[in-house]
């Protein structure tokens, strides 16, 4: 008997992979090893033309359902497709992406297969004998646990976003396209999506920025939070924030960066009084270059800097974009 | 209208610490309240049950100290509580907590909306939701930041990371609500005095009809294996830069650019 295959559920939207569809067939390649398939389950609505980067990440069949009814998600009919494949294929492990969709789509299949699902996962492993090794966050990123499924199959699991990197893709790499038939009638489906309005976003997504300035509670204000702003605008990079300064409305939401916000990975990280707790710096650990500004030498960020500055932030940071802003008009 | 809310009892800090030696989490002495989602959910069954009138019945699956989060509950307004409380449902993972709230509602008789939390903050799976969804085979709306009711339709927002998603499903429905749906209320001194007539059922697994291969930890697939504290993300060495603000303006700057980021 082949090797039981690792299935990643290839998450798109409006016609896009998402970034976790590829990190995800990244690291099923990596557990996989050159002898087990790697199979990504691609469903939308005219997304053929994605299967392409699937493959050049290292899938080696794609599964693709193709139809008017799947292009906006909604659980259901998704669930549909999708748990039929699960039964006939019975794949050793299905990796999702931790976001509201994977996090939507993935306990529902779980209770339908009867099987064990992790949530929000930020390492895999697989221990001696085969079984899949999740390491997963509790209690608000304090604990982290290790959870196996020992004897139900698939095991399923959903995976934070940004915590493996994105696979270098190889486009000489080839695969198999297996069209799925759906038998979908929207009549019978019951659940309609009535409206999708965008939320304001930065121009710059958090996630995707090289450089980012980031403010804790240290700042004091939202005024001061325009220092942020300017230092961040001199190095084209994007303001993000701890959760305190959330709360005090000196920032929206969309910029909190750890534990209950998101998770970041720039070649440059700024900490601008910000004390550096766990919740947070599960969100950006993996920043290449991170500088810390804080006013007590003892606070726990300068553990993971690679510079540190100790002095208070509304004298530092202006100081920062001055000399940033000379460099930058001498064509630096 | 008949609205059942699930309710988890979580630990009020979750500041908790692992005990090096046995990879048990220290829990002593640590208070209990309410999942601050399920107060959310609470809120919300409350606010309809005002504007359409409706029954609002708690159900909770847990040791007997949840007793005191359901009269929580019946004192912020519901009707009355479900507690399941059995130890052949200790170490239950979501796919067996699902089945027994599952076996729970069957019990319970009909409804039209089910109201949980977007997640439990102790566990933080978001699981049992869905999950719940799928054995009573009802449509399930995630995220939750607004719910209207027509008729016998249920037109709920959802907010995700990149929009907000209006939805509409017929009822009956299973929502799982964040904490922009509203705020929750406060117990007044009448609610209390209220609550201690209120009907609080204790039901066991055989109670239920649970078959015992599907609940606890026997009927878990999933095992948590270890439990630890982050490692820490300690850094080698930092170089810590000193002088006026100018001169590690300038400092910073160089090794910037020697690192190619500038
Ligand atoms: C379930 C849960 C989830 C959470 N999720 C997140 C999350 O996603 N993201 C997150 O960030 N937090 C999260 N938190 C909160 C987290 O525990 C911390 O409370 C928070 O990160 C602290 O933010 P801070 O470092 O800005 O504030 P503080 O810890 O108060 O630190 C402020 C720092 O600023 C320094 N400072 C003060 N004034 C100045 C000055 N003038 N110049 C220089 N330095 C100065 C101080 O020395 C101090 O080190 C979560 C907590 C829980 C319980
Ligand atoms: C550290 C740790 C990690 C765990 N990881 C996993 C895991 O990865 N996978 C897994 O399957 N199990 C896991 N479990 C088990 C899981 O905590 C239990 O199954 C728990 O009963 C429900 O899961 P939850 O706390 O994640 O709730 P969630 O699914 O996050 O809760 C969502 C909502 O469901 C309702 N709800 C949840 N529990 C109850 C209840 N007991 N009674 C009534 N309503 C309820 C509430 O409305 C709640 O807001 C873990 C347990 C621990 C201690």
């Amino acid at each position: 008997m082949a090797e039981a295959e690792i299935l990643v559920f290839a998450e798109q939207r409006d016609g896009q992979l998402e970034r976790v569809a590829l990190e995800l067939v990244g690291k099923a390649r990596a557990l996989a090893g050159g002898s087990r398939p790697v199979v990504a389950a691609l469903l939308g609505s005219g997304v053929e033309g994605l299967a392409g980067d699937l493959f050049a990440a290292g899938a080696d069949e794609v599964l693709l359902a193709d139809h008017p009814t799947l292009k906006v998600y909604r659980t259901q009919p998704y669930a549909d497709v999708l748990f039929p494949v699960l039964k006939e294929r019975q794949p050793d492990i299905v990796l999702f992406g931790a976001t509201s969709l994977g996090r939507d789509l993935a306990p529902r299949l779980a209770a339908r297969l009867g099987t064990g699902l992790t949530a929000d996962c930020l390492d895999l492993a697989l221990d001696p004998q085969g079984l899949l090794v999740q390491t997963k966050p509790s209690y608000g990123g304090n604990v982290l646990v290790h959870i196996t499924i020992p004897r139900h199959r698939p095991q399923m699991t959903t995976v934070r976003p940004r915590v493996f990197p994105l696979p270098p893709l190889d486009r000489a790499r080839q695969g198999k396209l297996v069209r799925l038939s759906v038998n979908l009638v929207e009549d019978q489906i019951p659940l309609k999506v009535l409206e999708v309005v965008p939320r304001p976003q930065p121009t710059v997504r958090l996630e995707d920025a090289a450089v980012i300035v980031a403010g804790g509670r240290g700042m004091g204000s939202k005024e001061n939070f325009k220092l942020l702003e300017e230092l961040a605008q001199v190095l084209g990079g994007v303001v993000g924030a701890t959760r305190p300064p959330v709360d005090e409305g000196w920032i929206g939401p969309d910029r909190q960066i750890g534990q209950s916000g998101k998770t970041v990975a720039p070649r440059l990280y700024i900490a601008c009084g910000l004390s550096g707790v766990v919740q947070h710096t599960v969100g950006m650990q993996k920043a290449d270059v991170v500088v810390a500004i804080n006013k007590d030498p003892n606070a726990p960020i300068f553990d993971l800097a690679t510079y540190g500055i100790v002095g208070d932030v509304k004298e530092i940071v202006p100081a920062l974009t001055a000399r940033f802003k000379e460099l930058k008009a001498k064509g630096a | 209208m008949r609205i059942i809310v699930c309710i988890k009892q979580v630990p009020a800090s979750l500041d908790v610490r692992v005990d090096p030696k046995t990879h048990n989490l220290i829990r002593e002495g640590v208070e209990s309240v309410i999942n601050p989602f399920d107060e959310n959910a609470i809120e919300a069954a409350l606010e309809l049950k005002a504007k359409h009138g409706a029954s609002v019945s708690l159900l909770s699956m847990g040791p007997p100290q949840v007793r005191e989060a359901l009269r929580k509950g019946l004192a912020m307004g519901a009707d009355d509580a479900y507690l399941l409380c059995d130890r052949a449902l200790a170490g239950a993972d979501t796919l067996a907590t699902s089945y027994t709230l599952a076996q729970a509602i069957r019990k319970m008789g009909s409804f039209d909306l089910i109201l949980c939390g977007r997640h439990a903050v102790d566990a933080d799976t978001g699981q049992v939701g869905p999950e719940l969804a799928e054995r009573l085979n009802l449509p399930q709306i995630t995220y939750v930041s607004k719910i209207e009711i027509t008729g016998n339709k249920v037109r709920a927002e959802r907010l995700l990371e990149e929009s907000r998603e209006v939805v509409e499903a017929p009822l009956p429905a299973l929502l799982t609500v964040t904490k922009e749906l509203n705020t929750p209320r406060y117990p007044t001194a009448l609610g209390i005095m209220k609550a201690a007539k209120k009907p609080l059922t204790v039901w066991t697994a055989a109670d239920i009809g649970a078959t015992p291969e599907k609940i606890g930890l026997t009927g878990s697939p999933t095992r948590v294996t270890d439990v630890f504290e982050p490692p820490g993300h300690r850094r080698s060495e930092v170089e810590m830069l000193s002088g006026k603000p100018e001169e590690i303006a300038a400092a910073l700057a160089e090794r910037l650019q020697a690192a190619k980021i500038l």
